[in-house]
């Protein structure tokens, strides 16, 4: 009794928490796919620095272990310039090591993202070292406002704020996507990528945006994660590239929607799991949904194949 | 002055990397005309048309658009100096709707209202297209595309339209309808340089006509001219019905 009505919704929230952050990693994967049809292993990277960023702003904004302006002033700028941080650093990457390589065979693109994504970790190993910064969250969030009572559940103020972030900045990209010209040339470009400069879209500055859109997206899951499980190293891209990965699987590659209902159903499917096996599972789940959604639905779940241009 | 070319091709050889596809093209396009480019398969008739967009490597000779030089110009600078296509195989965006198809034709224009009346004069076109407005490309018949991909390009306002093989995967009945839009389209004003397999239905409302064969213009004539060349019926014109293999596919 008691597990139905405490335990899952409890991790029906926590579900949605992750859920929303791989849903924001997956986006990036599922726009680059979409129009390049090449999987970027660097947006894990991408994120990593998003949540150093992060961890930058309110180190900077703290003096001993307190910050120096309005809590939710710092937390919004912590997303704020990781999103900008991790949009310059995937416009970079896009324009030195992808754009050369638009002609070539998809494997060498594939390489130079395995190669970027090294280049990277490495960089920040380099120097930011190999130790965990940890996020001083007690001096954002007061001790009284920590924990919020829901009914039977009972929610962190930090998940609090992922959730609202996450699905205020997915439902700012579905209406850009959407009602925008440049969201309409973004389909277009995805959807026929020739076809596309022949309207008259110039088709590279499509790509550079697709790219901004997705790391900052990125950059802002980094920063999110940094806040809700209180650290950052050089190392977080891997994991978190993984499950976004499959989360943009899961709902069908190249799909935007598919994207955020995949990232949404992954986090919540891994926190049930939690609930019902043990937790050293959870990682499981993630790449048995992966496995299962490769054989018997390569396309995902909104994934509709576009009959292939000639 | 006043006989400036819209497009002209002076002595172009065209390449897919080293392979030599058009052999010294040389034609031109005068405003207000209807042209065509007939030829079999594999002749080079939408190689033609991919050279002039820029998509293809031209090692030798000029094209030029309204007197301006536009080789190796990027494909957009050439759809923004009036240049627009209806494409083989229509490439419309499959997953886009028919409305956001036809705003995208107009997608290098600005003037909003005007977009705007042109999108209902399309529709009074073609009336079905509007019945099809919230419809996804994909789910529209052959015809019914056809007719969007000549609306959509339309919406450019284009100096000169290019339609490669309009007639492609439809119905003799559709081809009569689509090639008397085309001429109604054309006596509007609006310059069209048409590549086409079904040389008997090109003819018969083209002014011009171009023949090609691996790549070289072998034939040029009045329409008119070339509908009673020997040669021309022999080769390309053979049943008088109009119809060829293509459309039994
Ligand atoms: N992308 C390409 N790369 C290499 N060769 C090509 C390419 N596209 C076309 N060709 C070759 O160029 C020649 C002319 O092709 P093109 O498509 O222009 O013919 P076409 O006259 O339009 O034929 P169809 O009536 O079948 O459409 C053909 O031999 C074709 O194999
Ligand atoms: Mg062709």
């Amino acid at each position: 009794m008691d597990l139905f009505l405490k335990e899952l919704p409890q991790q029906l929230v926590n579900g949605l928490t992750l859920g929303g952050v791989y849903a924001l990693i997956a986006i990036g994967y599922t726009m680059v796919y979409g129009i390049l049809g090449m999987l970027n292993f660097a947006h894990g990277e991408i994120y990593m620095i998003g949540g150093f960023t992060g961890w930058w702003v309110l180190h900077l904004l703290s003096r001993n272990h307190h910050v120096v302006m309005n809590a939710a002033a710092v937390i919004a700028l912590m997303i704020i310039i990781a999103m900008g941080v991790s949009a310059f650093v995937g416009v970079l990457t896009e324009r030195f090591a992808y754009r050369p390589l638009r002609n070539a065979p998809r494997i060498n693109l594939l390489l130079s993202a395995l190669g970027v994504s090294i280049f990277l970790q490495n960089l920040v190993l380099n120097y930011q070292g190999a130790k965990a910064r940890v996020f001083y969250v007690h001096s954002l969030i007061p001790e009284s406002v920590r924990l919020i009572h829901l009914g039977p559940v009972v929610i962190t103020l930090t998940r609090l704020i992922v959730i609202v972030v996450t699905f205020f900045l997915m439902a700012l990209l579905s209406v850009m996507i959407k009602r925008t010209k440049a969201g309409k040339a973004m389909r277009a470009t995805a959807q026929d990528l020739e076809m596309a400069t022949f309207v008259g879209i110039d088709v590279d500055r499509i790509i550079v945006l697709v790219f901004i859109i997705g790391s900052a997206l990125g950059g802002a899951a980094g920063t999110l994660v940094g806040l809700l499980f209180t650290q950052v190293d050089y190392y977080v891209g891997f994991q978190a590239g993984l499950k976004g990965f499959t989360a943009a699987v899961l709902g069908g590659i190249g799909s935007i929607p598919g994207a955020m209902l995949g990232g949404v159903l992954l986090g919540v499917a891994e926190s049930l799991a939690v609930t019902f096996l043990p937790a050293a599972y959870k990682d499981v789940v993630a790449f048995a949904i992966l496995i299962i959604i490769l054989i018997i639905k390569p396309t995902g779940l909104v994934g509709e194949r576009v009959p292939e241009k000639v | 002055m006043e006989r400036e070319p819209v497009l002209k091709f002076e002595h172009i050889d065209a390449y897919y990397g080293s392979i030599q596809v058009l052999y010294d093209i040389n034609f031109e396009v005068y405003p207000g005309e209807l042209v065509c480019l007939l030829g079999g398969n594999a002749s080079g008739k939408s190689t033609t048309l991919k050279t002039i967009l820029g998509v293809c490597k031209i090692k030798n000779g000029s094209i030029y658009l309204k007197g301006e030089r536009v080789n190796g110009k990027p494909t957009k600078e050439i759809i923004e100096r009036g240049v627009a296509i209806v494409p083989e195989n229509r490439r419309i965006f499959p997953k886009m709707t028919v409305l956001e198809n036809l705003e995208l034709g107009a997608y290098l224009r600005t003037d909003k209202e005007a977009v705007k009346r042109e999108i209902e004069n399309i529709f009074d076109l073609f009336p079905i297209l509007r019945k099809r407005a919230n419809q996804m490309g994909v789910t529209l018949s052959g015809g019914e595309q056809q007719m969007l991909a000549m609306g959509r390009a339309l919406l450019s306002r284009p100096e000169i339209l290019l339609m490669d093989e309009p007639s492609m995967g439809l119905s003799p009945m559709l081809v009569d309808q689509q090639f008397e839009i085309i001429q109604e389209v054309n006596r509007r004003g609006t310059t069209i340089f048409m590549v086409e397999q079904n040389a008997s239905m090109a003819l018969s409302i083209a002014d011009r006509g171009y023949v090609l064969q691996t790549g070289s213009i072998v034939l040029h004539d009045t329409a008119q001219a070339l509908l009673e060349n020997e040669m021309m019926k022999k080769a390309y014109l053979g049943g008088q019905d109009g119809e060829d293999e293509e459309d039994e596919i």
